[in-house]
């Protein structure tokens, strides 16, 4: 689904922050990104998202080398790739609803066929009566809830999840780790970045350890 | 790897994720429904009410303001200077100088004949000893016996708007058969009101495409500013999945609303600013002032012609600022979308 290899990055004149990545991201996989801050955590995941490109090696994204993926097709690439930023990106204008919405809304869907689904989600990651409010009131454990349940709302392929329970409580981040866990079992590969041993503790999956530039896997 | 998650029984493909399958989420679905109204803001992806769209909003309607009073202008000097020349061209004076042999009566009656043979000439009034005698009043006193002096007498000539009769043939044949009578069609007034006219309606032009030029840069830049602010938006809709149409769309509306705002504000102001004067004028004819401003600029009516170019200054502008809009975050959004080294 996605691989890497012997990738490099590094940013301006300065020395490789990431450096002779090699690994793959099988299709429904689950594993945790971890490393100390600063280690190149949320750099690898840029990586991986496209919206970086690194200084050297080669990076695949579901078969196809990035180098030639033409610009037309990249919003398909999107499409499969979920994604929760660590600043959570919502758009204070509009609702929480309207948040969650908007992958679907951006595909041309019509409101009436996604607003129960949009709601049921809502129900689930706990913000059932706060899908009405804006962004700027909810709390940051809030706003990282409807990140992720905006991230989920399409059934991506892959979820990259930058920090995902950096913001709340452990009950309300085992029960974001238990969603991960079934979106995995329901065919997506799930990709954690996170630095909460506690939480890694609680699911046995495949570790990615990023230490000094240097990619060491866990299987 | 201590506590393990238990995970959820029945892992089912798409839509179970969202679906409530677990209490939490079956019992918070049991809610009552009637939230559907607040769910939506109402509100457009790109959003409207930003500091930076109101500036825009005024500097477009500053800017649409001041080129369509420039139009404005310029087409009110174009029909002012039209008109002088039409006027003076309107009409031609025959002069007669009395001489022992001519009898000015009837020289009167055939020079005036001899004009109304031309096609356009409409009329023709020969002015009488009085009104003769009060044109040379300024000069000669009151009191004037013209039997006394030796005084040409006048024949004005009217033509037709827009008609072109043979002066030089009218010339010749008056000079032929009417003796002492000369034709003076104002050609030098004319030419030099020609000459003055289209040099006021060159500047007037070269001022309002300086206008409009200035206008255009103005919106390019305040609308490339107000877009400085959405960059956040276009991220988040690339990152969603949307593509470069879609995006480019969504801000392309909300612009071209902005623009609309913003230039109907500047044209309507400046349609009124041309009302207000025009009524101003025609209320003061009588006075000294408004004789003064009447004999420069005329009525201060511009006519169809004149406000259908302030609606399309209109438009031009509304749809400038959409376009600029739809450009600049194209731009993004293929920085966004080109993977190159």
């Amino acid at each position: 689904m996605i691989s890497f290899e012997n990738v490099g990055l590094r940013y301006g004149i300065g020395r490789e922050v990431l450096s002779d990545l090699s690994f793959q991201i099988a299709p429904n996989s689950f594993q945790f990104l971890t490393g100390p801050s600063g280690a190149g955590k949320t750099s690898l995941l840029r990586l991986m998202l496209l919206s970086l490109q690194p200084t050297r090696g080669l990076v695949k994204v579901f078969g196809k080398e990035a180098t030639t993926i033409k610009p037309q097709q990249m919003p398909i690439i999107r499409r499969k790739i979920g994604v929760v930023f660590q600043d959570f990106r919502l758009l204070d204008h509009l609702t929480t609803y309207e948040n969650v919405a908007l992958p679907l809304q951006v595909r041309g869907q019509m409101e009436q066929n996604y607003r129960q689904d949009v709601r049921d989600l809502l129900d689930w990651v706990g913000l059932g009566d706060r899908m009405h409010v804006h962004p700027p009131v909810l709390s940051g454990g809030e706003k990282q809830r409807a990140a992720i349940a905006r991230a989920l709302i399409d059934q991506p392929d892959v979820l990259l999840a930058d920090e995902p329970t950096g913001n709340v409580d452990p009950p309300l981040a085992r029960r974001i780790l238990r969603l991960f866990i079934e979106l995995h079992r329901s065919g997506t590969s799930v990709i954690i970045a996170t630095h909460d041993l506690s939480l890694m503790d609680q699911y046995d999956a495949r570790r990615l350890v990023i230490n000094s530039g240097r990619l060491q896997i866990y299987d | 790897m201590t506590k393990q998650v238990k995970p959820a029984p029945k892992p089912k493909k798409p839509t179970t994720v969202k679906k409530p399958v677990t209490p939490a989420a079956s019992k918070k679905t049991a809610k009552p429904q009637g939230q559907s109204k607040s769910l939506r803001s109402g509100k457009s992806i790109v959003p409207r009410e930003s500091v930076a769209g109101t500036a825009l909003i005024f500097v477009i309607g500053i800017m649409t303001f001041l080129a369509c009073i420039t139009l404005g202008g310029v087409s009110m000097i174009k029909t002012s200077a039209g008109k002088w020349q039409s006027d003076i061209s309107r009409e031609v004076t025959i002069q007669i100088r009395p001489f022992d042999e001519v009898e000015m009566e009837k020289a009167i009656k055939d020079a005036s004949a001899i004009a109304l043979q031309f096609e356009g000439v409409v009329k023709t009034t020969a002015l009488n000893d009085k009104e003769t005698a009060r044109l040379l009043e300024p000069w000669l006193g009151a009191g004037l016996k013209l039997d006394e002096l030796p005084v040409p007498r006048l024949l004005t000539v009217t033509i037709a708007e827009g008609a072109k009769p043979d002066f030089a043939a009218m010339g010749q044949q008056l000079e032929a058969q009417v003796p002492g009578s000369t034709l003076d069609d104002h050609r030098a007034w004319v030419e030099r009101l020609t000459t003055m006219a289209l040099t006021m309606v060159a500047i007037g032009t070269s001022i309002f495409l300086l206008m409009m030029a200035a206008t255009i840069t103005t919106v390019i830049f305040a609308t490339r500013g107000a877009m400085a602010g959405n960059k956040d938006v276009v991220d988040v809709l690339h990152f969603v999945g949307a593509d470069s149409k879609f995006i480019s769309g969504q801000f392309q509306k909300h612009f071209l609303n902005l623009g609309l705002k913003g230039a109907a504000s500047g044209t309507f102001g400046a349609i009124i600013l041309f009302i207000i004067l025009g009524l101003w004028t025609s209320n003061s004819v009588a006075t000294p002032q408004g004789d003064q401003v009447g004999a420069l600029f005329g009525t201060f009516s511009l006519g169809w012609s004149g406000y259908f170019g302030m609606l399309i200054v209109l438009c031009l502008v509304a749809v400038l600022t959409a376009v600029t809009s739809s450009i600049t975050v194209q731009r993004q959004v293929n920085a966004l979308q080109n993977y190159k080294r």
